[in-house]
């Protein structure tokens, strides 16, 4: 199953309506049971599929960008009775198993991304849950800021995965149960095994929704929490919008993409790929006007859209792409330069905005399922914020060359900008044992350093020299196309994320890794697993095995 | 390509000059290569001049030269057999592929490891004969004993080129180690047990080079196959100097066997300084032993591993009609504690090391026969056999249990009472030291425990200065 784009516009949503009332949006889910594209299966009941998260990801993404006047974003259901019932089953139980991982990923990050806009950006989300929210429903939901349910005495939040399904309630639902909302565990043991779910006064007492409203009152009680929230927020008064224009793109005959300032190059026969971002000649403007006439465009925000969108069509259209290289190409003096822009205007909304951006796309870096190695050789620039790409790899292989062409360099940016799903910068995460080690990385910043510099310092892995590099890499790429892709999906999320626990991290190392084991397991996906037979005149037949 | 650039630093019938990272990394370890033959090569010989031969080509006829030379100034080389551009692999679950002309990055540690391996024989070796030359029984042998050490020497070189030509800095790095590990150092021993033995009279010189440099025989014979054409390239250059080695070991013992049959027809060998075959027989036993160790375990997933990925063949593996090894068993004798055997049916893939063994041992049934036969020459009704492979094991299934020289499980009380009557015991070392406790440097002249060789080198007489030295020896 091919997706040929990650892109949309409002103006082409199938599934969404998105309308303004001042500083108040709208975000109503209205899925098209049959969007024409020939989907074997029919979106009953608000279930969403990827098509319906593409359009929900652009919406949470552009309301920053194109609208800084929002700041709250009214997540509601535009159907009677229904808010949302979650991932479309039918959809789910035919999928292969790698696009439910991947689906499943995506909408987590889609999710994140809500919560990411809240706490960064400041657009508070209010989740109008006007009928029954089940499963991926209330999960959507509880991603929101605050959660009012209507009291009709039959709408109800549930996490009806476990009894109903045989999987888990995967996009965030068991751990910001707890996590978040902090529901009592036994509680919320409860109301994960509770197939029809919890209403009224209980949720409310179980902390499952902020408040209940009656139907007349309904709408008075969202816009009544909507008008808290927004003056709450911390979004700045009168930011001058920016167009999310589409990315240009070039696709070549082999699907090779073509950006602006990145290119994403396949190379099928050795089950990798490449992708290079490229720098411009000059920094270009260097105030909060300059930057943002460019808009969209501006390097910084351009490069790492592109980045984001290679990634995506890497996970969802390329599985048999086991390697990704990392490279960037240019001059490091340049992307210093732009890093000094991104840190001398950071107060700015716009360039706030892009380093949040940043910030997303290397995370989606970090939760990709495939081997990332960075290479920095002659015309690279892995400096300051691109110097981020090679942290974020598994491996930073840097030529050493006595010319000395070949350098690398920190940036005020390492230092805090863009932290990892565990909170912590990426260079604080590489020396989680030695903390004496970032301060060093970060009191050269804006310094030129060699390989050997950056050898010393502990930023690259390896550091061959020109007689022995491509032997190095070529040899490191085959041996790694070697390996179980399965242990080495493991292997990288166990080894990238040191250090604290967070949210997301949970929801990346924990939910989602046990909810792909359940995706494998006859127990959901065998022909008579939960998965399979829901829906079906059997009841599901169980191995009873528990360790 | 198959002549010697004798222009470069590095003798080599690898176009060297044309690969100056190469270049510049072997010139960069041959000054440790020195300094290690200078230290831990021939103790004391280090100034005379050896007649020794040098490879100068790789041709099958004539691919050596012979001239008087000093050691430190011989002419280490890098020589492969030919390239033959169409070679595939021929066994393994890559047959039929075209042979890998880079190391492929999925089989890289393992193909490091067993050229890591393969190469830590060669010094060891020469560090284990080092102070052999001050007990020689002629200059014949002293010549002989050099000519093994410097070609072990250029087996080194041979393995070192592998590994820094195609493993990078970790091959570089293994390189070093090389030289680095010492045979019998407590804390930096050499990889292989049989490696690690003393070998410090020259029964057991001729026995090591007799048995355990066949066993190198056999290893190089089944790299030879390899699907890594240069491996396979270097091991069957290599394979045309180990032979010599061998001749050195065979000859050495029939030399022995034939001067103990001659003394015997006089009385007792030990009263005329010469060597009882009851205490020959007994040297065998041990390194006959130790070699079989080499080859590794009877069942063993890394010679299986080795095999599929086509990087470790067998004997004469393309004149087999069959392989991939697959959907055959060996069948394996196994003990339990307490001696009761049981056959098992092992995957033949696990059993590759076996197989391997079985070659071995089937040349050195010949080996034994040929003894035998100078035996019967002499009119002396003793005969050697060679000890079941069971027999005195410490690697395998049959480490640590203990069976007699024909294979019968004996227990470890019967082994201890018996053991000085299968191998050397203190008394026999005590014996053979006092024999050999005198060099023979004069030209011509032998020791009493061995007879003359049949003919001298390279056309030579027997009586040739087979060294000369720089300051006259006593």
């Amino acid at each position: 199953m091919t997706i040929t784009s990650f892109e949309t516009h409002p103006d082409r949503y199938h599934h969404w309506k998105l309308s303004f009332d001042g500083d108040v949006a709208t975000l109503a889910m209205d899925v098209q049971e049959d969007d024409g594209t020939g989907k074997p299966y029919e979106l009953k009941l608000n279930s969403y599929d990827i098509s319906v998260d593409i359009e929900l990801a652009d919406a949470v993404t552009r309301l920053r960008f194109e609208h800084p006047e929002v700041r709250t974003v009214v997540v509601t259901s535009a159907k009677d009775r229904i808010f949302c019932a979650g991932a479309n089953i039918p959809m789910l139980a035919s999928s292969p198993h790698a696009f439910k991982v991947n689906f499943c990923r995506f909408t987590n990050e889609t999710r994140l991304g809500i919560e990411d806009a809240s706490a960064t950006a400041g657009q508070r989300y209010l989740a109008a849950v006007n009928g029954t929210a089940s499963g991926g429903g209330y999960e959507l939901a509880i991603a929101c800021d605050e959660i009012v349910l209507v009291d009709d005495r039959s709408s109800a939040v549930s996490l009806p995965e476990v009894p109903l399904l045989g999987v888990l309630p995967g996009t965030g639902g068991l751990t910001r149960v707890v996590d978040k909302r902090k529901v009592r565990r036994d509680l919320a043991d409860c109301f994960s095994s509770l197939a029809e779910g919890v209403r009224g006064k209980r949720a409310v007492d179980w902390r499952l929704v902020d408040a209940t409203y009656r139907l007349s009152q309904f709408k008075a009680g969202v816009a009544k929490h909507a008008r808290a929230l927004a003056e709450g927020s911390p979004m700045p008064e009168g930011a001058a919008p920016i167009t999310w224009a589409p990315l240009e793109v070039e696709v070549g005959p082999d699907s090779g993409r073509r950006y602006r300032w990145v290119d994403l190059a396949l190379e099928p026969e050795g089950r990798r790929a490449t992708i290079t971002v490229r720098v411009p000649d000059a920094v270009g403007p260097t105030t909060v006007e300059g930057v943002r006439a460019l808009g969209a465009a501006w390097w910084p925000l351009a490069a790492f859209r592109a980045l984001d969108d290679a990634l995506l069509h890497l996970r969802f259209n390329h599985l048999h792409i086991g390697t990704v290289l990392l490279r960037t190409a240019g001059d490091g003096d340049v992307v210093s330069g732009f890093d000094d822009v991104l840190e001398a205007l950071r107060d700015d909304w716009f360039v706030g905005e892009v380093r949040h951006f940043i910030r997303r796309a290397l995370k989606r870096v970090d939760v990709t399922a495939k081997t990332f190695f960075a290479l920095g050789d002659r015309g690279s620039a892995f400096v300051g914020t691109l110097l981020e790409l090679a942290l974020a790899a598994d491996r930073f292989f840097l030529l050493d060359d006595p010319e000395e062409e070949v350098w690398v360099g920190t940036t005020a940016q390492n230092g805090g900008c863009y932290p990892m799903g565990n909170g912590l910068t990426r260079l604080a995460t590489r020396f989680l044992g030695e903390p004496d080690a970032v301060t060093r990385a970060l009191e050269v910043a804006g310094r030129r350093l060699t390989t050997q510099d950056a050898d010393g310092l502990g930023l690259c892995t390896f550091a061959p020299d020109d007689i022995d590099w491509d032997d190095e890499i070529r040899i490191a790429l085959e041996e790694r196309a070697s390996f179980s892709p399965d242990a080495l999906t493991g292997m990288e999320a166990n080894l990238r994320f040191a250090g604290p626990e967070t949210l997301e991290t949970k929801i990346f190392g924990r939910l989602s890794a046990w909810q792909n084991w359940i995706f494998q397991r006859p127990n959901a996906v065998g022909p008579n697993g939960a998965l399979k037979a829901f829906g079906q005149p059997t009841a599901a037949t169980f191995s009873w095995e528990r360790t | 390509m198959a002549d010697i650039d004798y222009q470069d630093r590095i003798p080599n019938n690898v176009d060297l000059s044309s690969d100056k990272r190469l270049q510049r990394a072997l010139e960069s370890w041959q000054p440790d290569f020195l300094n290690w033959w200078t230290e831990m090569g021939p103790e004391g010989f280090q100034q005379d001049q050896v007649y020794l031969r040098t490879a100068v080509s790789v041709d099958k006829d004539g691919w050596a030269q012979f001239g008087h030379v000093k050691m430190p100034d011989y002419r280490w080389g890098i020589f492969l057999t030919p390239f033959e551009g169409e070679r595939k692999v021929n066994f393994g679950d890559h047959q039929g592929e075209p042979a890998w002309q880079a190391v492929p990055g999925e089989h890289r540690y393992t193909l490091q490891r067993i050229i890591v391996t393969q190469g830590d024989t060669e010094p060891a070796s020469v560090e284990q004969q080092r102070k052999l030359g001050h007990t020689c029984p002629s200059l014949y042998d002293l010549r002989n004993l050099f000519q093994v050490n410097v070609e072990e020497g250029r087996h080194l070189w041979a393995m070192v080129y592998l590994l820094q030509r195609y493993f990078g800095r970790d091959g570089r790095e293994e390189a070093e180690a090389l030289l680095e590990r010492r045979s019998g150092n407590p804390d930096s021993p050499r990889i292989l047990g049989a490696f690690n033995e003393p070998c410090d009279h020259w029964l057991s010189f001729f026995c090591f080079t007799t048995f355990t440099d066949r066993d190198g025989k056999y290893q190089l014979r089944a790299l030879a196959e390899s699907g890594f054409d240069p491996l396979a390239r270097t091991c069957n250059f290599m394979l045309t100097e180990e032979a010599h080695h061998m001749f050195v070991g065979q000859t050495g013992i029939q030399r022995i066997l034939q001067k103990a049959a001659e003394r015997m027809k006089q009385g007792d060998p030990r009263d005329f300084g010469a060597i009882p075959i009851d205490m020959v027989q007994r040297a065998i036993n041990f390194w006959y032993s130790v070699s079989l160790d080499l080859f590794g375990g009877e069942d063993s997933s890394n010679a299986a591993s080795f095999f599929g990925a086509g990087l470790k063949g067998r004997d004469r593996e393309t004149e087999l009609s069959e392989h991939t090894g697959l959907d055959q068993a060996y069948t394996l004798r196994k003990f339990s504690p307490d001696g009761r055997a049981s056959d098992v049916e092992v995957p033949l893939r696990r059993a590759m090391n076996e197989v391997l063994r079985d070659a071995y041992i089937g040349d050195c049934e010949k080996v034994i026969a040929s003894w035998n036969r100078t035996l019967d020459k002499e009119g002396c009704d003793m005969r050697l056999t060679l000890p079941d492979r069971k027999f005195h094991r410490a690697q395998g299934v049959y480490a640590g249990l203990n069976f007699d020289p024909h294979g019968n499980f004996v227990s470890a009380a019967d082994w201890e009472a018996r053991k000085s009557a299968w191998i050397p015991s203190l008394d026999d070392t005590a014996y053979l030291h006092s024999i050999m406790n005198k060099p023979h440097y004069v030209a011509g002249e032998y020791a009493d425990w061995i007879a003359p060789p049949a003919r001298g080198i390279n056309g030579h007489a027997l009586d040739f200065e087979y060294v000369l030295f720089a300051t006259p020896r006593i």
